[in-house]
């Protein structure tokens, strides 16, 4: 490769512009100077300056990939480009691809990298915990690895199902060849990955002292590493937002011949329920972060009771977008769920409208129940039963899947592949899940169990063992149509197996602990407890192991063995699986025609095809 | 394997080799933190000399106008706020007060409590509690239920100290008391006077950063 | 008997066994150890509501991981013959009405007796400054100040003196008012099964009466910095006349902050809000 075909705007160029914009928003920030912002001097930290640097420096980044050519181009005249880079060999995942296939795997590339550096940080969370002393980290490191642990999970795996498989799978199910907005759609994947970035560069400006939930007025009082945090947030929101709407656009105006509501996908349903959300709740966190900043920047007093504002208003807003967030992690593991079912069932999917209900419904009622998390913080105490009521009604939806997901298993043949056993392994932690969360949603129960491990615990079974899993299963079962290579199998089932067990291992006794009064984001605990938490933590290192089989046995079968996975591995009816591994630029040679049925599985029915009709020739 | 494959298990190789690396500079860069310091012992009684600046001063730490304690390791200041301090022990402590006064969020911090007498000495002078406006940092080991508040320099006093370490011929107070250590443990301590400039509160900034106005004690 | 029932039977009845041998073990083994102990009025309140909550999802439980398990190895496809699809079904009206009735009334069931008991008395958790539970009778206000790092406590009725050790009375109603001075803490007695959120500026009133006198741990349950996990501290409930004696040692001892104290107030807004340099 010769120099001269790295000029260019690649993510070489990306890089430089992005440091280079970095320095120049450095330099703008020092500039600024008023009577409000004179304690910059005293603290040492200048926040305006850092903003500055990485909004500038993320400006830099994405002029730098070229998004800032389609609008200059216009701009100036030329006419419009509407696929670019779509050809150019390997080199075309390291840049702007408007193809939605190649945003997948970047995604996919991108959020596994850092829910593995989220992970890491998990596992030194856990170190620390084997004693009931701090022992191994500085505890000013201690809370900011917390901090990093929750913030980037949550950051990524908040698209960590829309942005991989949606963005491959959605135009193919429905029959189209791109998204509605190919170059947001690959925006909304750098802004990510810019994000990310921005997050791992926090310890070196102080660190995160206040977990994931960024609560006031403690963020105030934070470092400058804090900034790091809003950014990233930020970022997060913007990129969530719009790939809601690229979705919610893509499905609502681009649906071929035949593809009606009532026959789309499950998963297609779960993206537009999560897709909904996030259009929606997005612009709210970012809304919320600006006024963080401007707190901590031009002494602004939203959060401070002391000069007028509250820190209820923080809570309120944080958590108005928080439990919203956790549906958008919940709804497409779900989506995926369902998807997974009929093929290893060999069943059509049981209780297809009941599904779709379900998941709607679930979308709906999930913002009317963020006081939940405010239980005992001294809301109006009249609030409370109303907020009991509507976050137990949002079990009965959740009930809807569960219900719809026994029924696809009823008086199947079961084939149990390694996505059909993280489909069952869903079932089960998210029981687990969903039942910690009923003794959550009772005020009296949540009294003790608020702020405790059982919380936590709560909620890793329904993210880990629900979304994680979910994501894997999708993994196994998608990645073998999106690089044309199988996984090996035996590798897959211990990475299942040892991740189950260890992941329960893990967890279970999570929620014992909280019951037993150990509160979250803590370093040191009541001597009593360390036993359990050896247990815990031992088990946590496991489950990271089992981590790593699954990064050996993607490195080994994608990059090394390379066995061809062929166009159906899994026998399934859907229209993905009726195309080449791995898909071609165009998607179809023609648009299909959709049949009735979208789940055509079962012994003696009449149409077993997705497509049907001859397609009509292209227009 | 053929030449391609070749090149690709060395590029793997050489990923995996990167990351490791990167791994472990990131664990090794959580770990930092001040050196715990152990002063000497005569049988079971230890003398700790500790000196609290207005400001740490660009020698000394990164951030410069942060309010620091010090520790006397041996004639030199240095800034560490980790000590070893040997298990039922008597420990007299040495305290020298070069900042300025500020004041308490809580008065009630302002009473000492958990040293021997309940009292303590601001140059010479015994007294149990003082104007809780008059203060300039507490040292306090909540686990042992020890809390000294430290008597501040007055804002017209000559000769102030600038940047640490700040030496005995400036400005400052010297507060004196004793307590005991128990059975082995890992114990903090922290300043209570919102004296971190510029933050909210004042408990920002070098109020929650182990290293100046906040540290552990090592009974063993 | 067992191979000539239907599928539908068989789970049937592994739901309904599985339900009358879990019962007792939930209601009589698993119940009384529920958190947080049965030390206080609130506490046996939030063990009772444990109770109940264990026992209605004890059945629903059953059913999905006995469903689960006989699914997985009933309806398996034999590795070794060809592969073949299942039975077409694609719903069941019948099925999917008993099972959204059946939730949701045991959801209503749940949402009713739970805010029958919160309205009842609080359930130990923070009301906020109008509580709606309040007992009736004398009650005693203890003020937990949380800042950082370290819960102090005012006893307004004995004359506003602030201490560092929390002690009450047993067999007494008694108020906490919590409250912080800087960031949002939180004032968990784990064993008395009380909760409330310090808020700054905010007044969070629990209400508890201990039935026996004991230690209980007292923790920050929310993050507020540093040291947050070593906010911690070991409260007691103990004898009237110990208490007594207790609170006028209290007054004497600390008798040299009284003065400076500001006068007792359900919150606080102490200077400084950011201090200059």
């Amino acid at each position: 490769m010769s120099l001269r075909r790295l000029i260019g705007f690649n993510l070489l160029s990306a890089a430089v512009l992005g440091v280079a914009g970095y320095y120049l928003g450095w330099w703008l920030g020092h500039q600024i100077n008023g009577p409000s912002i004179a304690y910059f001097g005293d603290t040492g930290q200048n926040d305006i300056a850092l903003f500055l640097a990485y909004l500038v420096g993320v400006i830099g980044f994405l002029v730098g990939l070229g998004f800032a050519n389609y609008p200059v181009q216009r701009m100036l005249g030329k006419p419009p480009s509407l696929r670019e880079k779509e050809q150019a060999g390997w080199t075309r995942y390291f840049g702007l691809c408007t193809d939605h296939k190649v945003v997948g795997i970047q995604y996919l590339i991108g959020i596994g990298a850092f829910i593995f550096i989220g992970g890491l940080n998990a596992m030194l969370i856990r170190y620390e915990l084997l004693t009931p002393n701090q022992h191994a980290w500085n505890a000013n490191n201690y809370l900011t690895i917390v901090s990093l642990h929750g913030t980037m999970m949550m950051g990524m795996m908040t698209s960590g199902i829309l942005g991989p498989f949606a963005n491959y799978f959605v135009p193919i199910m429905i029959g189209a060849r791109r998204m509605a907005f190919p170059r947001i759609e690959a925006l909304t994947f750098w802004l990510l990955m810019a994000a990310g970035f921005i997050l791992m560069t926090s310890l070196a400006f102080g660190g995160i002292p206040t977990g994931w939930t960024g609560y006031e007025p403690l963020a105030n009082q934070a470092n400058m590493g804090m900034d790091a945090y809003i950014a990233f947030f930020a970022l997060v929101g913007l990129s969530m937002c719009l790939l809601g709407l690229n979705m919610l656009v893509t499905v609502i105006t681009m649906r071929a011949p035949g593809m009606s509501w009532g026959r789309l996908p499950i998963f297609v349903w779960g993206v537009i329920s999560t897709a909904v959300l996030m259009a929606l709740a997005a612009p709210v966190l970012i809304s919320t972060l600006l006024m963080v900043t401007l707190d901590r920047t031009a002494q602004t007093s939203f959060f401070n009771d002391q000069v007028g504002g509250s820190p209820y208003l923080y809570e309120n807003l944080f958590w108005f977008f928080g439990h919203p967030e956790v549906y958008i992690l919940a709804l497409p593991g779900m989506g995926i769920l369902l998807e997974i079912l009929p093929v290893f069932a060999r069943k059509p999917l049981w209780g297809y409208r009941l599904a779709v209900t379900g998941m709607l419904g679930i979308a709906l009622l999930s913002f009317l129940v963020w006081q939940h998390h405010l239980f005992v913080s001294g809301i109006n105490a009249d609030v409370r039963p109303f907020y009991m009521l509507s976050t137990e009604l949002i079990s009965l939806p959740t009930g809807f899947i569960f219900i719809c997901a026994l029924g696809t298993l009823w008086r199947g043949r079961i084939r149990l592949e390694v996505p059909m056993l993280f489909a069952l392994a869903w079932i089960f932690n998210f029981l687990i899940g969903g039942l910690s969360g009923v003794f959550l949603s009772d005020v009296p129960s949540d009294v003790t169990t608020h702020g405790s491990f059982f919380s936590m615990a709560h909620f890793h079974y329904t993210i880990m063992g629900g979304l994680l899993f979910a994501f894997f299963g999708g993994i196994y079962f998608w990645v073998p149509k999106m690089t044309g290579f199988k996984f090996n199998e035996r590798l897959a089932k211990i990475h299942f197996w040892v991740m189950f067990i260890a992941f329960n291992s893990t967890f279970g006794p999570l929620l014992v602990i909280g019951f037993l009064g150990m509160p979250r984001r803590v370093v040191t605990y009541a001597g009593y407890l360390q036993g359990a938490n050896v247990w815990v933590s031992v088990s946590a290192f496991v489950l990271g192991a089992s981590m790593l089989v699954f990064v050996y046995n993607l490195v080994y079968s994608m990059v090394f063995a390379r066995v061809p996975a062929g166009a159906n591995p899994w026998g399934s009816k859907s229209i993905e699986f009726q195309l080449p591994s791995p898909v071609p630029v165009h998607n179809f040679d023609r648009i299909p025609t959709f049949g009735p049925d979208p789940y055509p599985y079962g012994e003696g029915v009449a149409v077993t095809r997705p497509v049907v009709a001859p397609a009509r020739p292209e227009r | 394997m053929s030449g391609g494959g070749g090149k690709k298990l060395l590029a793997v190789v050489v990923g995996v080799g990167v990351v490791a690396a990167l791994i472990v500079a990131y664990i090794v860069s959580l770990t930092n933190g001040p050196t715990p310091y152990r002063p000497a012992a005569q049988g079971k009684t230890v003398d700790l000399k500790l000196q609290t600046v207005a400001a740490i001063g660009p020698k000394l730490s990164p951030n410069a106008t942060w309010v620091s304690y010090l520790v006397n390791e041996n004639g030199t200041w240095k800034r560490s706020t980790v000590w070893t301090l040997p298990a039922n022990a008597t420990v007299h402590v040495t305290i020298l007060n070069y900042d300025g006064r500020s004041g308490l969020r809580n008065p009630f911090l302002a009473q000492a409590r958990g040293i021997d007498g309940n009292k303590f000495e601001v140059n010479g002078k015994p007294m149990g509690s003082i104007n809780p406006d008059d203060a300039s940092h507490t040292f306090a080991i909540p686990d042992l239920n020890v809390i000294v508040p430290i008597f501040g320099v007055a804002d017209d006093a000559k000769n102030q100290c600038g940047d640490a370490p700040c030496d005995e011929s400036m400005a400052h107070e010297t507060i004196t008391f004793t307590f005991h250590t128990g059975k082995k443990g890992h114990y903090r301590w922290q300043c209570f006077v919102p004296c971190a400039a510029g933050f909210v509160y004042g408990f920002g900034g070098p109020m929650q950063t182990i290293g100046y106005m906040d540290g552990f004690i090592n009974v063993v | 008997m067992w191979s000539s029932w239907s599928h539908a039977r068989r789970l049937t009845v592994l739901t309904v066994v599985g339900t009358i041998v879990l019962l007792p073990i939930v209601i009589f083994v698993l119940g009384p150890n529920m958190p947080p102990g049965k030390n206080t009025n609130v506490g046996d309140q939030q063990v009772f509501d444990n109770t109940v909550l264990l026992v209605v999802m004890t059945p629903f439980t059953v059913f999905i991981l006995a469903y689960l398990l006989y699914a997985v190895f009933t309806f398996r496809a034999d590795p070794a013959e060809p592969e073949r699809d299942g039975a077409p079904i694609r719903g069941h009206m019948p099925s999917q009405v008993a099972w959204l009735t059946t939730t949701t009334i045991a959801v209503l069931f749940l949402a009713i007796f739970g805010s029958a008991e919160l309205l009842t008395s609080g359930a130990g958790g923070g009301q906020g400054p109008k509580p709606i539970a309040k007992p009736s009778g004398s009650v005693l206000p203890v003020q937990v100040i949380a800042q950082q790092w370290e819960f102090t406590y005012r006893y307004p009725t004995y004359g506003g003196v602030e201490t560092a050790q929390l002690e009450i009375p047993v067999d007494t109603e008694i108020a906490f008012h919590v409250t912080s001075l800087d960031a949002i803490h939180s004032f968990w007695a784990y064993e008395l099964g009380v909760k409330a959120d310090a808020n700054p500026g905010v007044d969070n009133i629990a209400y508890v009466k201990s039935k026996q006198t004991r230690d209980f741990q007292i923790r920050c349950a929310e993050l507020c910095g540093l040291w947050h996990g070593y906010m911690y501290d070991t409260g007691k409930v103990v004898t009237h006349d110990e208490f007594t004696t207790w609170i006028a040692q209290q007054k004497q001892l600390y008798a040299g902050s009284l003065k400076y104290l500001p006068p007792y107030s359900t919150s606080y807004a102490p200077d400084p809000t950011f201090r200059a340099g």
